[in-house]
């Protein structure tokens, strides 16, 4: 006999139980801080924030603690949080030829005012793995190189200055905000990089690797790679100067593309531009050529048909927090459809059935 | 949760949303773009009905949340548990005490009342989406009025199968004007769109639209003349209530694939019990 199926509610706290015992584990083994995963699981605290689009490395950890080390779940932890707090105002525009570099390389010139500084990077690592980190206390110490200079430039201002490669003009124009205003396509440079760099690391990766294997090749250089501090300024209406607010860690990529010129544009480089927040090489790499292989239309360049020319449907299908609420959704109760399509299935079967007879 | 605003939302994105509201109603079936906001569930989960909802209730509100129908559904259940923290209002399971009733997959079997708001969860709400896959091109289609491509689908089906091989979030006409996608409801609610007192909203959170259709607004679904539109449900009785006229979930009871039929509407069938009827394996109330 067919009993009512009551008792979701009961069902779900326990659920959620379950789910706080699992995350703590075995409690024989002490308990992670976020202090913990803050300091020691940088680069998936920078992964976070980036996608989260806040800057927060303890929210980041704790996200990151809460879910369990699935990321894309810790990134929605913090877009639902970010969501709720106030607009204060907008900050003025990072400079990131002020920044205070840890690492800065460039692929296009052996050697740059402002020197190649490998920074801590795993390139170069042998990739083994060191049975040594499975002994705890170990605390590495790296040699000390004096400062870099307070302010690097730019390589592809060196380009600039022989007009071999595009201008990027100032522009105070305020730029869109996907986050407070619905996405408009077309849509403009900086509502891309926007969505961009708050979208999936592996899409964006994705899409990147797919103009290099030849589905919109731009022929990307990394220009210029960086990674450092730079100070955050906001202007205050009653002080009627900026302040310093606070200091963001930022990953910038400038790649230097190849292009034969066009019917409005001389033979020169162009620009393809990544910026993230945290060290996060891999992204902004990945995302200066999503940026440079989007730009197809503004450059006069030929649309092949590739995937990562569609502004659409990089834009559309990049953000991972809607593209893990639409795939999972499938798993909710969706009898009452498949009911209906149950009924159709037999009467279209009934039919063929009753044909085939005649 | 008095660290929350009333309802979740603070009253400025409130307000974006009851203006895109607003406009919805006044252009019927037209999907107003809106700047959905990260809800604390995930996407596809109802998180364009929830904010519809959020932007609607005022303190005074009674609400009803149902999923595929049903009141205790698990999702229905953490919906309506979301609201009762945040916003603190009277929850019920009763179609008729209901101020707003917020709904995935089903339009309740008792006729709504005027004063009384439904809010649909809406997935997908471009109709023509599966015709046509860029925004931009299904936009101009809406402004040009141009449906053709639905109709040849639609022929198309009568062609293949002898009739039209949608059976769920059939497709509809507002008002003589806009195509809109009523929401994965099946077909069998289509004609309660019609008409209805009731104001019907419609929410999709990831997609970022709203629309609606106003109380006593013309809504039409699709076909032709000589394939007119039909609305199906399973041809049996309520096994619990013996109603004929509901909409029948089919639940497999044994090993043997014995199954029965019961309302998917189960505020509708427990109060039809209550009042006497009884049908084929059900019990005297």
């Amino acid at each position: 006999m067919y009993v009512a199926v009551k008792g979701g509610e009961r069902a779900i706290d326990n659920a959620h139980a379950f789910l706080a015992e699992e995350r703590r584990g075995d409690v024989s083994v002490p308990e992670l801080s976020v202090d913990q995963i803050r300091e020691q699981l940088k680069l998936a605290v920078n992964r976070v924030m980036a996608e989260g689009s806040l800057f927060d490395p303890d929210l980041a950890a704790l996200a990151i603690k809460q879910a369990r080390g699935d990321l894309i779940e810790a990134v929605f932890l913090i877009r639902a949080y970010r969501t709720t707090l106030p607009r204060l105002g907008a900050s003025k525009p990072i400079d990131t030829s002020a920044m205070a570099c840890v690492r800065r390389i460039s692929a296009t010139f052996k050697d740059a005012p402002g020197g190649q500084v490998l920074g801590p990077t795993f390139d170069y690592t042998h990739r083994l793995l060191d049975f040594k980190l499975l002994a705890e206390g170990e605390a590495p110490q790296a040699a000390r190189a004096p400062a870099m200079p307070a302010a690097v430039p730019h390589i592809a201002d060196f380009l600039n200055r022989d007009g071999l490669i595009e201008q990027d003009t100032a522009n105070d124009t305020t730029p869109p905000d996907l986050t407070r205003e619905p996405m408009e396509l077309p849509a403009s440079r900086a509502l891309r990089l926007q969505a961009i760099t708050r979208g999936d690391e592996g899409f964006i990766l994705s899409m990147a690797y797919s103009t290099q294997r030849g589905y919109g090749r731009t022929h990307a250089f990394v220009g210029e790679l960086r990674i450092g501090t730079v100070p955050v300024e906001m202007d205050i209406p009653e002080l009627g100067f900026a302040i310093q607010i606070g200091e963001i860690e930022v990953t910038e990529c400038e790649t230097v593309n190849q292009f034969k010129g066009s019917k409005t544009e001389p033979p020169q480089f162009t620009r393809g531009y990544g910026l993230v927040f945290g060290q996060s090489e891999r992204k902004a790499i990945a995302m200066s050529l999503v940026d440079r292989a989007l730009r197809w239309k503004e450059l006069g360049e030929d649309n092949s048909g590739a995937p990562a020319q569609d502004e659409e449907f990089v834009l559309m299908h990049a953000d991972n927090i809607q593209a893990t609420g639409f795939l999972e959704h499938i798993k909710l109760p969706h009898y009452v459809d498949f009911q209906a399509e149950l009924e159709m299935v037999r009467h279209l079967r009934a039919e063929a059935t009753r044909e085939a007879a005649e | 949760m008095e660290d929350y605003n009333f309802a979740y939302l603070d009253e400025q994105t409130k307000r974006m949303i009851r203006r895109a509201i607003l406009k919805g109603v006044a252009v019927p079936g037209y999907q107003v773009p809106f700047a959905s906001r990260e809800m604390p569930m995930p996407y596809g989960w109802g998180t364009g009905g929830v904010q519809v909802t959020a932007a609607c209730l005022v303190p005074e509100d009674v609400l009803k949340v149902i999923d595929q129908g049903a009141d205790d559904t698990t999702n229905a259940v953490s919906i309506r548990k979301f609201f009762s923290r945040t916003a603190g209002v009277a929850v019920t399971e009763a179609t008729t005490d209901a101020t707003v009733i917020q709904t995935r997959h089903r339009i309740p079997e008792t006729p709504l009342q005027e004063g009384q708001i439904l809010v649909y969860q809406v997935p997908i709400p471009e109709p023509l989406r599966f015709l046509e896959p860029r925004e931009t091109e299904t936009r101009k289609m809406h402004e040009l009025e141009e449906y053709g491509l639905m109709h040849v689908k639609l022929y198309e089906d009568i062609a293949r199968h002898g009739q039209i091989a949608t059976s769920y979030a059939y497709p509809v006409k507002v008002e003589g004007r806009y195509v809109m996608d009523p929401s994965p409801i099946p077909k069998f609610d289509n004609p309660k769109l019609s008409g209805s007192a009731a104001l019907q909203l419609f929410g999709a959170g990831r997609e970022q639209r709203i629309y609606a259709v106003p109380p006593y607004t013309q809504v039409v679904s699709l076909d032709f003349d000589d394939h007119p539109f039909v609305a199906s449900k399973a041809d049996h009785d309520c096994d619990l209530c013996g109603a004929g006229a509901s909409y029948l979930d089919e639940v497999i009871i044994d090993d043997a694939g014995g199954r029965m039929f019961v309302c998917s509407d189960t505020d509708f069938c427990a109060g039809r019990r209550a009042a006497g009827h009884v049908g084929r394996l059900g019990e005297a109330a």
